[in-house]
């Protein structure tokens, strides 16, 4: 009898963002190539994976390039849709499969989604925000695009490790806030270095004439943290979930707004 | 004129901070900060209260306003308060699931 089927050999690799590691299967080997550099220093040799995907490369054909992400839950399984890609995750499993072009930047939105489903439900979530290591210290800057972010990035001195230009990662610990690298780029293109730290501080970015920083009232904090956090699953719960989050960060981590000057002096005032 | 019941919608999410009362709808994560009197509605809202008592022993206790246009007042809040989803409006007392109502902390 003929073989009806044949036996695609899967390559592999671990991603390994914020201490999660994420297996990407796929076929492709110059596919397994584009994830090797675009996640290069996350790349991990982790043979445990808290979460799965087999990766099936269609042709540009899955529907309108401008959708809005869309992200649901139903019967046990998360399914994400936006013009680029189609994916699922069953988090009882851990596993999910995701069908995009062969681009490394749907895999991108992919990773962002799953990774804030998953801080959603241990008190963390991904910022726009800049971030960077100083004196034992993260400190992270956040702002809408234009705000400075990739600015205040570029200016850090050599003493200070940047972790992200555009999405900083905060996961929630016993004794407080602890911020990792991303290789979740901005303007800068550049991937943030894969270390840790707890977070010392985040600031509101203002540009301003003069390097400053200000108290801002708990509320405008809160209300600036939660307009800036990446969110993106109709949930109640979640939704729910990462407004307590929010309001549990400000309550524990010093809240300023940073107006600055475009020029290296801002970074005296850190850490 | 039929009593009106409010009770807080369990399905937003509530905190109040430096007096500040910020509410977010679960179902389309849109934020809101409650004014004084909203708050005093929020806060006092427990599906049992009568409207009317509630701007008679809070509101009118809180303003110092006449206690037929605060009705008045109230209730157009109550309504538009409703209209967002934020809290449930009856003309007979509501038996929420938990007393304590809504995901507030």
């Amino acid at each position: 009898m003929p073989q009806l089927t044949t036996e695609v050999d899967r390559l592999s690799l671990v991603v390994e963002i914020g201490g999660m590691p994420v297996r990407i299967n796929t076929a492709d080997p110059g596919f397994l190539g584009t994830l090797q550099r675009r996640y290069s220093g996350f790349v991990s040799g982790s043979a445990e994976a808290e979460v799965e995907f087999d990766v099936d490369l269609v042709s540009p054909s899955l529907g309108d390039d401008d959708a809005p992400v869309e992200v649901k839950h139903q019967g046990g399984a998360w399914s994400f849709r936006r013009g680029d890609f189609l994916a699922e995750w069953r988090p009882a499993s851990r596993r999910g499969w995701i069908r995009q072009t062969a681009n490394p930047y749907s895999i991108d939105a992919v990773l962002r989604i799953v990774h804030t489903l998953v801080l959603a439900k241990q008190g963390g979530f991904l910022l726009h925000s800049a971030s960077a290591i100083r004196n034992g210290k993260a400190f992270l800057f956040a702002g809408v695009s234009e705000a400075g972010k990739t600015t205040i990035s570029r200016l850090a001195p050599p003493d200070a490790t940047l972790l992200t230009d555009e999405i900083s990662y905060v996961r929630k610990h016993e004794n407080g806030y602890v911020a990792y690298g991303t290789p979740f780029t901005g303007e800068l293109a550049k991937l943030g270095e894969n270390v840790s730290a707890p977070v010392g501080a985040l600031y509101l970015l203002a540009k301003g004439r003069e390097n400053r920083i200000d108290p801002i009232p708990p509320g405008e904090a809160a209300r600036s943290l939660l307009a800036n956090l990446l969110f993106f699953a109709e949930d109640e719960e979640l939704v729910q979930a990462t407004f307590h989050a929010a309001f549990e960060f400000v309550s524990r981590i010093p809240v300023s707004r940073l107006t600055f000057f475009p020029d290296a002096r801002v970074w005296e005032l850190i850490g | 004129m039929s009593r009106l019941y409010l009770a807080r919608n369990p399905r937003v999410a509530a905190r109040s901070l430096d007096g500040e009362m910020m509410i977010m709808s679960g179902r389309d994560s849109t934020l809101f900060t409650l004014n004084k009197t909203a708050t005093i509605l929020w806060q006092a809202a427990d599906g049992a209260t009568p409207l009317d008592q509630i701007v008679q022993q809070k509101i009118c206790v809180e303003f110092s306003v006449d206690p037929g246009e605060a009705l008045k007042d109230a209730e157009a809040l109550a309504r538009d308060l409703a209209g967002h989803g934020i809290l449930q409006i009856s003309e007979d007392p509501i038996v929420q699931p938990n007393p304590a109502g809504g995901a507030s902390r």
